[in-house]
């Protein structure tokens, strides 16, 4: 194994962190705020990254796709949270689950008659399109923008957080929402506020992920998947958990699949390897979180004070 | 005097029309309809074993179905490799579901709530992946099952054996659970979903219990996909989806949550209704899951629970009366 190999398997890894980041970041704040458990943000995900490849596909520009997406899901995810999410707060975790399985349906079969079954195949923007070379390493100019503009978003949610006056009230409502509402504070306008932001991540990490994954209906859940075992590692309704334990699952993630199967045929014969390798790699992460659960169940970073 | 109530009579109706189908089915002639209301039976097994731990034990699983994809399994890969006795698939099967309930459940319930969903969904995905990466056995296309699970006296290769194996088993677990969740074990559970901290206060070792009722339950879901199997003659880690899972919770509620019946019920419901939309248009999806989350925002009582509720009122009715004529006014 070279090192340059082994340098673009950690970036790959960084760059399916940072997309894990934007999908858990808007779960985990709904969860931990509102206490809500939306099982439909994969389809926020999948729905902004269908928005952007239409739009691209009809203007020819990256930035307009880009634009269409992130408002597209915004949007949606503010009347997703008028019409249903919003009733169902108080409500237990069992209802949330099946109303938003329900909205899953619903959303894979609404893109399914609009954009058809098959795979949607979104290009490159061509200034970004190529490789750039990285201390001697080549790598994928377009990837390694997904890493930027992660790094970048994971910079605003904490600057959001911690440093402005909605971030103080994002704060405060994940302690005490009946408290921020007597203290005359809109918490339906904040809530839903929130909501349309973690939509708005969503949308961003499918336009993001569309020209390096095929945009098609049922396309969420897989990264839904993934992005709950994160905020299960992280530790729910923490944004700073989340954004290590995506990086971390991100990596794992991506070097098991690369090493893992090199590793194995160095001590047991080629076909079983070959077998063995895909299957134990895509078992890895779920492994770490079961083995994060029995000495953690909090996660790895939970909320303090709650 | 004991008092037939009216979610009673609707117990013995459905009951008795289910021992009628495979009639229906070789007189009318609709040989489609024996396998319909098998795969309904198949599924209300399978959702009166979660019903067990998310109706009485309040534990939300979402990832259910993974049993029944081993149950499943365990048929086709002992068939592909020549064992093909029922008795040994069903050992097979209810070992090994027992033993993935037990590691999952331990690790699983160390967390409630949301953390439970998401973890009960992420090993089932877990498993699914397993299965989909498992070439050798058809991964993503899943397996053939070219012999029946053969039961030496019986084979489940007859429809109509299959069909009244399934019932069987169904009234069977009806009655068990009945009887579990009078019993004192299911009493504990059902205090465990109520006040699970109370319950540990007065003495009992709720985890325990927990698992136990998730080790009954993983069994007896494995148990179901054994059983379809048999039906469809295949098996594909599409058995174990999370889709397959959320269905079954929406039977289970839709049935009525924590009544014996209602999962049966449930799953007749969903399923008809599929069908129906199905027939209606090919979009039926798009019609279903508006559906259910109306389901979910008004009517959370369940079929089943709203008869109970309706009996529930009438036996007040009548006690009123009874009352005030002992009392001598009208």
């Amino acid at each position: 194994m070279s090192f340059s190999l082994f340098c673009i398997q950690m970036l790959n890894g960084l760059q399916l962190g940072v997309l894990l980041f934007m999908l858990s970041a808007g779960l985990t704040l709904v969860l931990g705020i509102m206490n809500f458990v939306n099982l439909a943000h994969g389809s926020l995900y999948m729905m902004g990254a269908y928005f952007a490849a239409a739009a691209y596909a009809r203007s020819d520009s990256f930035l307009i796709a880009a634009l269409v997406g992130v408002v597209g899901s915004a949007a949606l995810g503010f009347a997703v949270e008028r019409i249903v999410a919003a009733r169902l707060y108080a409500r237990d975790h069992l209802d949330q689950v099946l109303a938003t399985f329900g909205l899953i349906l619903f959303f894979n079969e609404l893109a399914r008659t609009i954009w058809g079954a098959t795979p949607y195949y979104m290009n490159v923007p061509q200034a970004l399109s190529g490789t750039i070379d990285l201390l001697g390493v080549s790598y994928s100019t377009y990837r390694l923008a997904i890493i930027v503009v992660g790094l970048l978003v994971a910079l605003g949610c904490y600057l959001l957080i911690n440093k402005t006056k909605v971030g103080m009230l994002i704060r405060a409502g994940s302690s005490n929402p009946t408290i921020v509402a007597a203290l005359g504070v809109n918490i339906k306008m904040l809530n839903a506020a929130i909501f349309a932001l973690g939509a708005a991540l969503a949308g961003l990490a499918g336009l993001m992920s569309g020209p390096i994954l095929s945009v098609q209906p049922g396309m969420g859940e897989p990264m839904l998947i993934t992005a709950m075992i994160v905020i299960i590692i992280g530790g729910i309704g923490s944004v700073r958990g989340a954004f290590y334990s995506a990086l971390i699952v991100g990596v794992i993630d991506t070097a098991g699949r690369a090493f893992l199967p090199l590793l194995l045929r160095e001590f047991l014969d080629r076909s079983t390897a070959q077998a063995a390798g895909p299957a134990l790699a895509s078992l890895l992460i779920f492994v770490f979180m079961a083995a994060v659960l029995a000495l953690k169940p909090q996660g790895l970073f939970p909320v303090k004070n709650q | 005097m004991m008092r037939w109530r009216i979610s009673a009579w609707v117990a013995a109706l459905v009951v008795l029309l289910l021992l009628a189908v495979p009639l229906y089915a070789s007189l009318a002639p609709e040989p489609y309809a024996l396998t319909f209301v098998s795969r309904v039976l198949v599924f209300a097994l399978a959702a009166i074993s979660l019903n067990l731990i998310l109706g009485y034990g309040g534990m939300v699983s979402f990832g259910h179905a993974l049993y029944m994809g081993l149950g499943a399994y365990a048929v086709g890969l002992l068939a592909q490799h020549g064992v093909t006795s029922g008795w040994v698939q069903l050992g097979v099967t209810v070992v090994v579901c027992a033993l993935v309930g037990a590691v999952t459940g331990a690790i699983s319930l160390r967390t409630t709530g949301v953390a439970f969903v998401m973890i009960t969904l992420a090993f089932a995905q877990m498993f699914y992946y397993l299965f989909v990466s498992l070439k050798q056995y058809g991964g993503d296309d899943g397996l053939s099952i070219s012999a029946r699970s053969d039961f030496g006296i019986f084979t489940l290769a007859s429809p109509i054996a299959l069909y009244y194996t399934a019932l069987a088993l169904v009234l069977a677990a009806l009655f068990v659970m009945k009887r579990l969740v009078d019993a004192r074990f299911g009493m504990v559970l059902r205090g465990c979903r109520i006040n699970e901290r109370r319950m540990q206060a007065m003495g009992f070792p709720t985890l325990r219990y927990k698992l136990s009722a998730y080790v009954i339950s993983s069994v007896l879901c494995g148990v179901a996909g054994l059983l379809y199997a048999n039906l469809t003659g295949y098996t594909s880690p599409a058995y174990m989806a999370w889709t397959v899972s959320g269905e079954l919770i929406v039977m289970v509620v839709l049935g009525g949550m924590g009544t014996v019946f209602g999962p049966l019920v449930g799953s007749l419901v969903l399923l008809i209704s599929e069908e129906i939309l199905k027939a209606l248009t090919d979009r039926w999806m798009m019609i279903l899951g508006p559906l259910i989350v109306l389901v979910v925002l008004t009517a959370r009582r369940g079929v089943y629970g709203y008869l109970l509720d309706w009996d529930g009122y009438r036996e007040r009715r009548r006690l009123l009366k009874d009352a005030r004529s002992a009392e001598g006014r009208p």
